[in-house]
């Protein structure tokens, strides 16, 4: 199996290089032969390296500890759940997962889009299969996962199967962190196609409306996947690290948001380019942008060159990765400047109050944003080489610049939408925001009324109120129109509305879902926190909660041995529930951890976090956190991957677009066969 | 036109200055030098808002009276560590794990830790079982 295992890996880096120069011969050469055989090296890329994973996917699950990657990350006991996430468990079988998910992507790129984009498609694949041999080449090298275990001795080495492997890190060891990498490596693998359909359009020089909208669907899934897996994370975080938040500005977080901050702004700046044929350059910058960032995030997660809590550890990988990166740059931006004639902007900017600058800001923010992550995360890297000393810097610089420019971007997620293209009159703002901005100002009074003293988190929910105001009014009236001329009922008409246009009211979705994440964020200010000592029969109080000691009970399972305390909880003097935090430790990796037990609701979480006994007096160490409104954060990342799903859905007018597009090509087919007969 | 691009222009320009002066601040707060054990210990003064990284000496860890103490080692030096901090302490904090600690050298020689990150030396490391021999860290050999 490890054997097989390596042969797949190399025959792909070997399909992965002959598509690359098929690929770029084809297009040069417009040959149709070559650029297909170098599609059918695309498609053998995937299926070698599909059966790369099947072989260490079958190595782990039946406990096979020669290999070292699997005495490593797995053990006998592990739920065969958790052995299948092995795969990503670690440097290697995270790489070899990276690549084979690119050959999944490239596949089907090559499924979608070769009859639709002939003249592109040899580049692309050519493009995608330059990151490919990259990958593949370093899952070879460097980090092949397909290593036996040998002892070294006098005789020589000899190879050698202990007894039981180290086991899958505790810490991994949660619902969430099974689906976690897989969807944040989709969200950066995925970024690699947008930039190589831009780099193909920039090579061909088919800078039309077709790259665009291609490259737009295909920024939007990766964008929706990466955006669903740093929930994810946070879920994971908040869940199972035990301080009571679910975001710390840790540089491996900062690496996932990235990517997502630049797409962001792509997908929103694409629409200036489909509607008014403005910023051509910027766009390709953009998609440059993110695919270098999404690179660089896999660099950063992988590399440790920033110290994180996820990986301290030096490794190996980091100049392989600097090399690709700089010839990522290079070649990127030689093209793009060799390509500047053709990218010439069709209009102008006709107002400082329009659609078009509506996106301009929030680009412009989200951009800012960008760099002020990137700026803090690379901080230490950037003093040590200018200063010499490594000045690291926290949680305070991330949320003071990020608190301010996210408030200006909901802002924007409300205003944008009703904002007229080209010029926005003075009328029709009053028009539309007239309504949304009393309902905010209301709610704004009435929130201080309330108590609410902290101006961001008062702030923030006064901009929620004002922007799913605006949108809520745009469904609204949507709907009456539809209401009137149609004879729909709300329910109808709504439905029909979105489904008429679903890339418009997909983004609303997105908007509103955008907005649940913010009230969720808004409960960050209102935490409370307490800390106690507790055997049975102690009381602690926190708010109006009031927790009672059961007593603690320890056992055992195969995988690890636990102690749990028993916890009473009353709210406002009524029974409320019961919980069981507990401390665990896992035999095979001789770890502790704390499995956290939460009790959440919509308007607060309760948190109760076992964090040891005491030394001395042998009681429970009891962290209670109330958390309110952490729930809206969840649902707010769920509604923004709905919304974009609804998005990605084809409209009614696309489908009869697309419709009566066919019959003209088979019109047009028609009359050809008759022309040659 | 001209008056309204003006205007618009001056918003720009504070927001940029409001957003600048909370980075500004927010970083100021929040700048931790990262030194080494042996850097500490040469220099006599006081060093506020330090980060110290290095392996916890096996043994050194106390824990009396709510309070804890350890040595925090790297290379051949080490230095006596506090923890005043609230935050529990990570499960991983362990003698011999990698620790990284923040917080406040004083001039009699003790570290005074807020922050402790740590990470379990073995971990993550290709140092797979030890077999019975007692042999340890069997090198990974190729095919």
């Amino acid at each position: 199996m490890n054997e097989l295992g390596s042969l797949g890996i190399v025959a792909a880096l070997a399909f992965a290089a002959f598509a690359v120069v098929a690929g770029t011969l084809g297009g040069k050469l417009r040959s149709s032969r070559l650029t297909t055989s170098a599609e059918r090296a695309t498609l053998a890329f995937f299926v070698t390296l599909t059966l790369a994973v099947i072989a260490l996917e079958y190595l782990t699950l039946t406990n096979n500890f020669h290999n070292a990657y699997v005495a490593e990350h797995s053990n006998r006991d592990l739920l065969t759940f958790y052995k299948v996430a092995a795969l990503w468990a670690g440097q290697e079988g995270s790489l070899l997962f990276w690549t084979w998910l690119l050959s999944i992507y490239s596949a089907l790129v090559i499924f979608l889009n070769r009859k639709k984009n002939r003249q592109l498609m040899p580049y692309v694949v050519a493009v995608l299969m330059g990151t490919g041999a990259f990958f593949s080449s370093l899952v070879l090298l460097v980090a092949n996962p397909f290593q036996e275990l040998a002892l070294a001795s006098a005789a020589g080495t000899q190879p050698f199967t202990p007894p039981d492997g180290n086991g899958l890190n505790p810490l991994l060891q949660y619902h969430s962190m099974v689906i976690h990498p897989p969807m944040l490596y989709l969200g950066y693998v995925g970024m690699v196609v947008p930039f190589a359909f831009a780099m193909a359009a920039l090579i061909t020089r088919q800078l039309g409306d077709n790259w665009i909208r291609t490259t737009r669907r295909w920024t939007m899934v990766p964008w929706m996947l990466l955006g669903l897996g740093i929930l994810l994370g946070g879920n994971w975080a908040y869940a199972v690290l035990g301080w009571g938040g679910y975001w710390g500005w840790d540089p491996v977080e900062n690496a996932s948001l990235l990517p997502w901050l630049s797409g962001t702004a792509f997908l929103h700046s694409v629409m200036i380019q489909e509607k008014r044929g403005m910023l051509k350059v910027w766009n390709v910058v953009l998609v440059i942008t993110t695919f270098f960032l999404s690179i660089f995030g896999t660099f950063l997660t992988r590399s440790g060159i920033v110290s994180s809590v996820h990986a301290f550890a030096q490794s190996s990988i980091g100049p392989f990765f600097a090399v690709f990166l700089c010839i990522i740059v290079f070649f990127s931006v030689t093209l793009l400047l060799l390509r500047l004639d053709h990218l010439k902007s069709e209009n102008k900017l006709d107002s400082l109050v329009s659609r078009e600058s509506g996106f301009l800001f929030n680009n412009w923010i989200l951009l800012a944003l960008v760099f002020a992550v990137l700026w803090g995360t690379l901080f230490p890297l950037i003093s040590k080489a200018v200063q010499n000393v490594t000045v690291t810097v926290g949680a305070p610089f991330f949320n003071k610049t990020a608190i301010p420019m996210g408030l200006l971007l909901l802002f924007l997620t409300g205003a944008g939408p009703l904002l007229a293209w080209r010029k926005t009159s003075f009328q029709s703002l009053k028009r539309n925001f007239l309504v949304p901005l009393i309902i905010a100002g209301v709610s704004g009074v009435i929130l201080l009324v309330a108590g609410v003293r902290h101006f961001y988190a008062w702030m923030t929910l006064c901009l929620c109120v004002f922007v799913a105001a605006c949108i809520l009014g745009e469904f609204w009236k949507g709907a009456r129109t539809r209401m009137k001329t149609a004879g729909e009922n709300f329910a109808q008409a709504v439905y029909n509305l979105t489904m008429r246009n679903t890339r418009r009211y997909g983004g609303y979705l997105v908007h509103l879902g955008i907005v649940l994440l913010f009230i969720g964020f808004a409960g960050l200010a209102f935490k409370t926190q307490a800390k106690g000592l507790m055997r049975e029969g102690d009381l602690l109080r926190v708010k109006n909660y009031l927790l009672r000691c059961d007593g603690l009970v320890s056992g055992d399972t195969p995988n690890y041995e636990y102690t749990r305390s028993l916890i009473t909880v009353t709210k406002d003097g009524h029974a409320f529930t019961s919980m069981h935090p507990e401390k665990r430790f896992y035999k095979a990796s001789q770890q502790p951890t704390s499995y956290v037990s939460i009790h959440p609701t919509l308007s607060e979480d309760l948190y109760i976090v076992l964090s040891g006994l005491d030394e001395d007096t042998g009681k429970a160490v009891i962290e209670v956190f109330v958390n309110p409104l952490v729930m809206w954060v969840w649902i707010g990342g769920l509604v923004v991957f709905l919304g974009t799903l609804l998005a990605l859905v084809p409209s009614r007018v696309e489908r009869e677009m697309a419709e009566i597009r066919k019959t003209q090509d088979i019109a047009v087919q028609v009359d050809n066969l008759g022309a040659e007969g | 036109m001209k008056n309204r691009k003006l205007k618009f222009g001056l918003g720009v320009a504070i927001i940029l200055a409001v957003v600048g002066w909370e980075a500004l601040s927010g970083f100021q707060q929040s700048k931790t030098y990262y030194v080494t054990v042996n850097e500490l210990t040469q220099g006599q003064a006081t060093r506020h808002q330090v980060r110290v990284g290095g392996t916890v000496e096996p043994g050194s860890v106390e824990r009396r009276a709510g309070k804890l103490t350890f040595r925090l080692a790297q290379d051949a030096k080490s230095i006596p560590v506090t923890y005043v901090g609230t935050d529990t302490l990570p499960d991983t904090f362990k003698d011999g794990a990698q620790a990284i600690i923040d917080g406040d050298y004083l001039s009699n020689g003790v570290f005074q830790a807020e922050k402790i990150q740590a990470k379990c030396a073995s971990k993550y490391q290709a140092a797979p079982v030890s077999p019975a021999s007692g042999q340890k860290n069997p090198k990974v050999a190729g095919l």
